[in-house]
């Protein structure tokens, strides 16, 4: 482990380790006892072998031995340090040798590949077959008990495991460019294997050599406290304490003590081992994620009380602010949006990804993941109630009750281990008191109306059985399955295929009509807005930057992002119409610019545009902009 | 499902092949001339070649590994020298009581290891994930036979509420109140790793599954959250546990080795133990057999029940 301190920006391996509390910790444990190990020749110490007969099994503390002594008067403590090093220095050997022959095997077998690669893996899978210490043992029984042949027993069976990591890794590189550049260079294969391969596997050597030498010093006890390791005189932590087994019951300390050092030796080993993976390879860090609540955390400053809610709404949403908190930085994902919903109707939100869309569907019913995120701000009103605020059974009884989603990916969205009928039919028993009979009949019943065609026996079916239009109509189904009031549909077409696509927008439609619910379409494609919305609200960088109905918002759109977005949507049989990708990046939601956010990606902006405070305001009925420009034009 | 379990008992066999041509190169490693170490040094040549021709070792490798495995699938592993009786008698008597151990340690890390797990990654960074941390974290590194010392230590000589070796109470006994009693601490003892492992990677595996899109269509539909862990997010987990505990089961079967020896539990690892303390080759070779075969079917066992819960396996 290389302490250097290379530039300032990013943190170095090193600095990473160190502020890994836990693994830091077990490096301090670990010098330690390897400092006292080593110094134990130098240490004013009696010989770990100078025999006592009138100080036999004195207890720790007594008598000028600190540790006490063990049957034969000898000092613990001096006996201890000795077997410590002991200890360490087999273990350390067995892993390099494991990791020596186990790297070269994985390192052959993944670069040559093919007959070689497989012959060799099958062997060591061979070897895998057994358990670990079974065929350590057998090999102690075959070369006669011993440490050296305890250490070569424990490489051994320490041998796969190097092999398959290392083999993986290599197996990864050999087909790289720069192999084949160094191989058309005329270098050997030797060379190659050593100059461009070696030092790229090298952080998986040293990855899989902490995480095994803690087993490999644990593993050679054990042998040695079976009485296959170390003979006496010879002493490691193992053998001391197989000896003191004999003392348990007279003079536990004998016995507990060694055992006590082969536990933080192994620990600290351990903890430093995690420490060490976690830098290298931070992908396996596990466990780092963190879990997502059942609800969005309500961070809003001040909770409002139940209030009237606009007339003739299904929801009002107002001012609502959802963030999320990454270390330092607040990306304020959803930075006041105010939209009704009024039952029957279809309302588009539109924008671009990162826009804040999605995050606003979410936000209505607390299905934005905490942690990272929050809400900030706003209210969201459902029959006068405030939704932000509502308990989490209160959330439950609503969605997917008299507010139902409908998402995306509906592979990842389904779960890949229950049939669909099953999960339809939690959703129909998690709302009416039904059996499971009868919410199976109902199910059947809801994959019929989304038109799967032999439904009854594709209930049976697992999503992974299904074709992705399919399984947006089981989603929609699901979504059905209480007769919602309202139904909000986040991108339910993006991952379709074209024509799929427009089957199940036609259904989703119909089923809408049908059932008069509210229907909330969030989506990036104007395309699809203008089949199935009402009135569009067009968003951009976590606002509404332009409302109105669909035919306004499409005929006189009056942001140049709203006009922008609709020159993206390719129109059949006018050639020169181009796919249009607008300019520019959305600004980062963490630092927003004032005045208007897409003034940098606007070609009428001026410098005015970049400051203040801009408002959605009303143009003409019932039609509102966030631009000066639009608002100074109209 | 049970033609899967078939092919699957069929890919078991050149494994088990491969088991015993493993054991048979190990023994074949033993330095020396087993004839003249037979006979002692001052044996005269013309003896130890007829010694050598009655054991067959005149034979090359394969032929005496072909003779050796003919013998065995007819059921004769040989006899063992050290107790004089039948090699494959012996191990069968030992095995029933490492299966008993080994198993009832198993069935404990897969319910507590699942279970901490679980609990650890609901309530991840609050007190109880803290402390199921800690544990993992010092049961992972433990040295299970100093552990089961301790455990002698406190529960039998210390409180005196269980036994401390043995299997049956030597004088009545031998029910299975009795057989509870003197498993307990082994069993517990022999766990302790395992547990840490299996609780390590449910936990990891739960954290991730509660991330993804399924678990928040769960919720979406209004699913309490007791049900959204225990239903949709733990049988995920437990899909991707399932291999974790059959390799398991290998660790568990080797450290039968260590705790049947502190318990002096009379199981296959304390035999083994002896056999090679007195160099008894042949029961040393059909005790390993016999393990590493069950640590096999263990496997098979677990690829089984992973097919069985994923459905995506099927194809």
């Amino acid at each position: 482990m290389s302490g250097k301190q290379k530039n300032s920006g990013r943190p170095t391996a090193w600095r990473l380790f160190v502020n890994n509390r836990l693994a830091l910790s077990g490096l301090v444990i670990l010098s330690v006892i390897i400092l006292l190990a080593l110094l134990a020749p130098i240490l004013p110490l009696a010989s770990p072998d100078e025999t006592a007969p009138a100080q036999r099994l004195i207890r720790p503390l007594g008598d000028g031995y600190l540790l006490g002594s063990d049957h034969l008067g000898r000092d613990l403590l001096s006996r201890l340090l000795w077997g410590t090093q002991v200890s360490i220095a087999v273990g350390l050997s067995a892993t390099i040798v494991a990791a020596f022959f186990g790297s070269l095997i994985g390192l052959v077998a993944g670069y040559a590949g093919g007959k070689v690669d497989n012959s060799l893996m099958r062997g060591i899978d061979m070897v895998m077959a057994f358990p670990y210490i079974l065929l350590a043992l057998a090999i102690v029984a075959a070369l006669g008990p011993g440490l050296m042949n305890a250490l070569y027993a424990i490489a051994v069976v320490n041998i796969p495991f190097f092999a398959r990591n290392i083999r993986g890794v290599t197996l990864g590189l050999a087909r790289r460019e720069f192999v084949d550049a160094a191989r058309l260079s005329g270098k050997g294969h030797i060379r190659i294997l050593l100059t461009e391969i070696l030092p790229n596997v090298l952080p998986t050597i040293v990855i899989t050599m902490s995480t095994t030498v803690g087993w490999m010093i644990l593993e050679t006890a054990g042998l040695s406290f079976l009485g296959l390791g170390a003979q006496p005189p010879q002493a490691d932590l193992g053998s001391m304490l197989g000896e003191g087994r004999k003392l348990l019951f007279t003079a536990p300390h004998v016995s507990i003590i060694p055992g006590l050092m082969i536990f933080l030796l192994v620990m600290s080993i351990n903890l430093m081992g995690d420490g060490i993976r976690d830098v290298l390879d931070p992908r396996l860090k596990s466990g780092a994620l963190s879990r997502p609540m059942a609800k969005t955390e309500d961070a809003r400053n001040i909770t409002p009380g139940n209030r009237d809610q606009k007339t003739g709404t299904a929801m009002e949403v107002m001012n609502l602010r959802t963030e999320f908190q990454v270390g330092q930085e607040i990306y304020k994902a959803v930075g006041g949006v105010s939209f009704d919903l009024r039952p029957g109707e279809c309302l588009g939100l539109v924008g671009e990804s990162g826009s804040g869309k999605s995050v606003t569907a979410m936000s209505l019913l607390g299905l934005v993941p905490t942690p990272p995120g929050r809400i900030a701000g706003g209210e969201v009103r459902y029959e006068g109630e405030d939704l932000l605020g509502a308990s989490l059974s209160r959330l439950q009884s609503l969605r997917g009750g008299k507010i139902a989603y409908v998402f995306q990916d509906p592979l990842s969205t389904l779960h890949p281990l229950f049939t669909v009928g099953d999960q339809i039919c939690e959703a129909i028993r998690a709302h009416q008191p039904l059996g499971r009979a009868e919410a199976w009949k109902r199910a059947v019943e809801l994959l019929n109306k989304v038109r799967i065609p032999n439904a009854e026996r594709r209930a049976h079916d697992y999503p992974h059985q299904m074709s992705g239009g399919m399984r947006q109509r089981v989603g929609i189904a699901m979504a059905l399955a209480n007769d919602a009031e309202i139904l909000v549909a986040d991108e339910p077409t993006t991952a379709l295929d074209v024509t799929v696509q427009a089957q199940v927008l036609k259904l989703l439609k119909e089923l809408q009509r049908e059932s008069d619910a509210a229907l909330l379409f969030i989506t990036h494609d104007f395309g699809v807005v203008s089949e199935i919305c009402d009135r569009v609200a067009v968003m951009y960088a976590g606002r509404i930057v332009e409302v109105g109905s669909t035919d306004q918002i499409l005929t006189r759109p009056a942001h140049p992002y709203t006009r922008k977005l609709i020159d993206c949507v390719p129109v059949m049989g006018r050639r020169e119409k181009r796919l249009e990708a607008i300019a520019g990046l959305p600004p980062v939601v963490n630092r927003l610019p004032a005045g208007c956010a897409f003034a940098d990606r606007c070609e009428a902006a001026d410098d005015d545009c970049r400051k203040g405070e801009l408002l959605l305001e009303e143009m003409s009925d019932r039609h509102a902009v966030r631009c000066r420009k639009a608002k100074e034009a109209a | 499902m049970s033609s899967y379990i078939a092919k699957r008992l069929l890919y078991a066999v050149p494994v088990l092949f491969g088991l015993t041509i493993i054991v048979f190169l190990i023994m074949a490693m033993i330095p020396g001339d087993p004839a003249t170490a037979i006979l002692g040094s001052y044996a005269t040549p013309e003896n130890v070649e007829r010694l050598n021709r009655q054991l067959g070792l005149d034979k090359s490798l394969a032929e005496q590994y072909w003779i050796w495995l003919g013998n065995m699938l007819q059921g004769d592993f040989g006899r063992s020298y050290s107790l004089n009786r039948p090699v494959l008698d012996e191990v069968l008597e030992r095995f029933g009581a490492t299966l008993i151990l080994a198993g009832s340690a198993l069935l404990l890390c897969s319910i507590l290891g699942l279970l901490a797990g679980v609990y650890s990654a609901v309530r991840q960074f609050g007190w109880g994930d803290r402390l199921i941390t800690l544990f993992v974290l010092i049961g992972i590194s433990l040295p299970s036979f100093w552990l089961g010392l301790l455990l002698i230590l406190l529960f039998a000589v210390e409180w005196k509420l269980l036994p401390a070796s043995g299997m049956y109470a030597i004088y009545g006994g031998g029910d299975l109140p009795d057989l509870i009693a003197h498993l307990t601490l082994p069993a517990i003892t022999l766990s302790v790793v395992a547990t840490g492992v299996i609780a390590r990677l449910t936990r990891a595996s739960m954290l991730e599954i509660l991330r993804q899109d399924y678990i928040r269509t769960a919720r979406a539909k209004g699913l309490g959250e007791r049900r959204v862990i225990a239903r949709h997010a733990f049988k995920s987990a437990l899909v991707s546990v399932i291999p974790v505990i059959g390799i398991q089961a290998g660790f568990v079967l080797g450290g039968a080795v260590y705790i049947e020896t502190v318990f002096q539990w009379p199981g296959i690892g304390r035999m083994l133990v002896q056999a090679i303390a007195t160099r008894d080759i042949l029961l040393v070779q059909g005790g390993v057999l016999i393990v590493a075969a069950s640590y096999v079917l263990f496997n098979l066992l677990a690829d089984v029940l992973q097919h069985k819960l994923d459905p995506r396996l099927k194809t």
